[in-house]
């Protein structure tokens, strides 16, 4: 059998692709559970840029993504270079909402051993996108 | 919904549209991109080469605390994972034991100790290579999956 698949066909079909891997903002979800949670006023930068620094048991978010989230980080046992977080500079940055999810759940551990609330999440969210270039 | 798992298998199918009207010719093994994306995060994605099948099956069974950190991933793409490293893990040799249980590190597995028996473990644990597992301190080339002697070049001490 021999098929053939129109160069045009395979383009918009890659577009496609591209378009919707990475589409999904993470905040909308993170804002919906906050909301369920009750008394929720809103995210905020401040209490963002506190929880980033805060230390869990051994580590804070910022042991390897840097204190300055526009820096590149370093993973603290590999030594494997992180891309910086903030979007300013990393226009790819929070723009997965499964990505980020994933990261969310495996980093909240790793640093407090429980997993994040919708509010420290929102709330880092919010800090890293409030940082300009 | 995974959108990375769409991308993953829309790009299979169009790899398998361009092999059917293609030559006879073998595709290569190609790496696997759910391999790569989950496993070269947070170090070099290390080759299913370097350990057998049965270490694979213990390192992915134990993702949820792998090495002191929670690298946990879905069920689904853990088991594709699974499957692809033990497909092209290292073959055991005939007559040659297997340690019990299988080693979880490449780097306390015999082949490995052998291999870099003139380093020492100062060496190793030099803040300029920060651990035998950081492979790409030494191996420059690592990250394309070449670890040939010609590319190797070690830090300055
Ligand atoms: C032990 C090292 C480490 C620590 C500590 C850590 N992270 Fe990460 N984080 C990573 C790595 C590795 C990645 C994935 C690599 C990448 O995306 O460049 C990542 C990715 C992420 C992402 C995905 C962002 C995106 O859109 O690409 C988020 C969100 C994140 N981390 C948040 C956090 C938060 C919040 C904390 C603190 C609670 C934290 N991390 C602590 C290593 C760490
Ligand atoms: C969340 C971060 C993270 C992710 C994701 C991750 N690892 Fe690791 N891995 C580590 C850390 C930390 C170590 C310990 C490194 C060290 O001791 O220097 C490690 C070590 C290893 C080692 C042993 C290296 C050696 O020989 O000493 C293997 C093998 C390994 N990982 C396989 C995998 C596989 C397969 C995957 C994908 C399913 C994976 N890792 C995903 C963090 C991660
Ligand atoms: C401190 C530097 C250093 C680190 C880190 C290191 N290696 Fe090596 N490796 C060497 C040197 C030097 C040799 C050559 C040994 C010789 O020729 O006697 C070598 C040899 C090898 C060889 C054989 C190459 C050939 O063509 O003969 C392989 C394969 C290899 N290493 C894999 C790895 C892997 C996988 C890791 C990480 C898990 C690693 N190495 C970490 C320095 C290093």
């Amino acid at each position: 059998m021999n098929r053939i698949v129109h160069p045009r066909a395979l383009a918009v079909l890659l577009a496609l692709v591209a378009g919707t891997a990475g589409a999904a903002d993470p905040l909308p979800a993170i804002q919906q559970a906050a909301r369920a949670g009750g008394n929720f006023t809103g995210f905020s930068a401040e209490r963002g840029a506190a929880f980033y620094r805060a230390k869990g048991s051994d580590w804070s978010c910022a042991t390897c993504h840097t204190p300055d989230p526009r820096q590149p980080g370093r993973h603290t046992i590999t030594g494997k270079a992180i891309e910086p977080m903030a979007p300013a500079v990393n226009p790819a940055r929070l723009t997965d909402a499964a990505k980020v999810e994933k990261w969310f759940k495996r980093n909240c551990k790793d640093v407090l051993d429980r997993e994040c609330t919708a509010l420290e999440k929102g709330d880092v969210i919010t800090y890293l996108r409030s940082l300009g270039r | 919904m995974n959108t990375h798992r769409i991308a993953v298998s829309l790009l299979a199918a169009l790899a398998g549209i361009t092999a059917a009207g293609g030559a006879t010719k073998a595709p290569p093994p190609a790496p696997n991109l759910a391999w790569q994306e989950e496993c070269g995060s947070c170090h070099l994605a290390y080759p299913p080469r370097f350990l057998p099948a049965a270490s694979w099956q213990r390192v992915m069974a134990g993702l949820g605390d792998h090495f002191g950190t929670d690298a946990s991933i879905e069920p689904a793409v853990a088991k594709e994972i699974t499957t692809w490293l033990a497909a092209n893990a290292r073959k055991p040799k005939a007559g040659k034991p297997e340690p019990v249980p299988p080693p979880l590190r490449i780097t306390e597995t015999r082949w490995f100790i052998g291999e870099h028996d003139e380093i020492s473990a100062a060496r190793f644990k030099s803040p300029a290579v920060g651990g035998a597992a950081n492979c790409a301190a030494c191996h420059r080339t690592a990250d394309q999956g070449n670890y040939s002697e010609r590319n190797i070049k070690l830090p300055p001490k």
